[in-house]
């Protein structure tokens, strides 16, 4: 098998970036994965480059007040609340 | 109710009397209805209660419908077989041993199953094709920006559309009219689709129409790798079952008095690594919002809140929804940007172009909706490369923020094979008109 475009570090640093933990064997796993869907993206290299002129419209308005949600129903979901915020993790 | 199709299921009545008074439907679990749980096929959001009802499923309740379960999906819509949800996979009405497709898998065999009349999935890159195609019924996607997206939990938000599936071409048109049309809560919409008529145009009348046939979405009988000339390793055009029976499809508009030409879309061979790189990239994006906060699975309060938020998603979240974050974070990663991200918006730019240019040629195109026939639970889980790749047919078409459908052209072993439509951008009568003389 050839060098695998993606190793064990590389996955654990993109794991970081997305703050999703992972196993051991799951870092093994997605390394091989990874290598291989990566390596079928390289072909994106061959794509010429075209000229395009997008569509676009301003969409843009002033600001208008309206009705939102209720702050209970905004906390209704949330596994911790505390006097109307949300509760999470600490900082640091 | 059979299959699994469901994870939740309702009974919410409509408010008014409207065309769909008396019919019941299926919503795919990742559109948000109001006080009944909302999951997207996913254990983060087993116990989330949206306290908002998208768009469409307001439409709906206005039109006078029934909405009698939420239906199974692929998780966060990421999948092609409706064998990731965290629910249990659904089973393919035609042949149990075989899956429904995906990532509508629910909302596909709900219909074929006659568990609802009519359904609403979500397609980014064919998920509503897809089980239409394999399940024997009817599909659209519509053009981007015809349909809100209020209310719909984003997996990729510049590829998927909300979209109906239903037995006849009829019925999904008439359903496309009650969902689509501005709405002021989803920027992205356009006016188009306000006060249509969709079903009016189910005439099944083709006569003088032009359907062109891509060569690269098809194949012919020759896989690649019998011929060196042919090149291309990865693809092999669609299975022989399949190209049968879109052949006999083709022979029926013929005979109904449409031209049918062959058109070629280099840009098509791309569009799959193209599509990946973006969907992936804005799923990374739309993601990072399952935290555990302020709705989720939450990761606990004892490690700092990158080691929580962290936690809460390695639990929350399956395979391919790790998969497709940790692809997307990589691809828009400093270093890495240009070289993903920025060409698979050049290869979406170019494909768009193709289709234009094929439309001045042709009324619309015509492929095999899926390039093989539905593969067997189980069959498709340990190489997900593979599967990325049965996408080849569909994601063009999201590519292009084109409208699609897919209707049932027959049946190969007793198992059912869709044929794609694609018209032009807001086009929907076109492919509604040719679609129904199929079904």
């Amino acid at each position: 098998m050839s060098e695998p475009a993606v190793d064990a570090e590389e996955v654990r640093h993109v794991a970081d970036l997305a703050r999703v933990s992972l196993s051991d064997d799951e870092v093994d796993a997605f390394a091989e994965q990874f290598s291989e869907v990566l390596d079928y993206f390289e072909a994106l290299e061959d794509v010429p480059e075209v000229e395009s002129e997008p569509d676009l419209v301003n969409v843009m308005r002033a600001d208008e007040v309206e009705e939102s949600l209720s702050q209970e129903a905004a906390l209704a979901n949330a596994d911790e609340s505390e006097d109307g915020f949300f509760k999470g993790p600490r900082v640091s | 109710m059979s299959h699994n199709a469901f994870i939740t299921e309702t009974d919410i009545a409509g408010d008014d009397s409207g065309v769909l008074d008396g019919r019941t439907v299926a919503v795919k679990d990742n559109i948000s209805t109001e006080g009944v749980r909302t999951t997207c096929g996913s254990e983060m959001l087993s116990d989330y209660v949206p306290p908002y009802d998208a768009t469409v499923v307001s439409r709906l309740k206005d039109a006078g419908a029934t909405v009698v379960g939420k239906a199974n999906m692929d998780e966060f819509g990421m999948g092609t077989t409706t064998e990731t949800s965290a629910f249990g996979p659904v089973t393919n009405p035609v042949d149990d041993d075989r899956v429904p497709g995906g990532s509508s898998g629910g909302s596909a065999a709900a219909v074929a199953a006659g568990d609802a009349d009519l359904a609403l999935g979500s397609d980014t890159g064919g998920s509503i094709r897809c089980p239409a195609a394999y399940c024997g019924v009817v599909g659209i996607k519509p053009t981007y920006g015809l349909v809100s997206r209020y209310g719909l939990v984003a997996y990729a938000n510049s590829l998927e559309q909300i979209g109906p599936i239903a037995n006849t071409v009829e019925d999904a048109a008439e359903l496309l009219s009650v969902i689509a049309g501005p709405d002021e809560n989803d920027a992205t919409t356009r006016e188009e689709g306000a006060d249509a008529d969709y079903a009016a145009a189910a005439t099944g009348d083709v006569e003088g129409l032009t359907i062109g046939v891509p060569t690269q979405l098809v194949g012919g009988r020759e896989r690649a790798g019998d011929d060196p000339a042919e090149g291309g390793e990865t693809r092999a055009g669609a299975d022989e079952a399949v190209v049968e029976v879109f052949e006999d499809a083709l022979d029926a508009y013929r005979d109904a008095g449409a031209e049918v030409v062959e058109v070629s879309l280099p840009s098509v061979e791309y569009a799959v690594a193209a599509y990946y790189v973006i969907a992936m990239s804005e799923a990374s994006s739309n993601l990072a919002r399952f935290d555990g906060v302020r709705y989720g699975t939450s990761g606990g309060y004892d490690g700092n809140w990158n080691e929580s938020f962290a936690a809460a998603r390695e639990e929350g979240f399956g395979d391919e929804v790790k998969r497709r974050v940790l692809l997307g974070t990589y691809a828009l990663s400093a270093g890495y940007h240009d070289k993903y991200y920025k060409q698979a918006q050049e290869a979406r730019a170019w494909v768009k172009q193709d289709f234009d240019e094929a439309f001045e040629t042709v009324d619309m195109l015509a492929s095999p909706t899926m390039p093989m026939l539905p593969p067997e639970l189980g069959e498709s889980l340990d190489d997900p490369l593979q599967m990325y790749l049965a996408d080849a047919n569909t994601v063009p078409v999201n590519l292009a923020n084109l409208p699609a459908i897919s209707v049932p052209a027959g049946e190969s072993d007793g198992l059912p094979v869709g044929l794609q439509l694609v018209g032009p951008a807001f086009g929907e009568e076109t492919i509604i008109r040719a679609g129904s003389l199929l079904a």
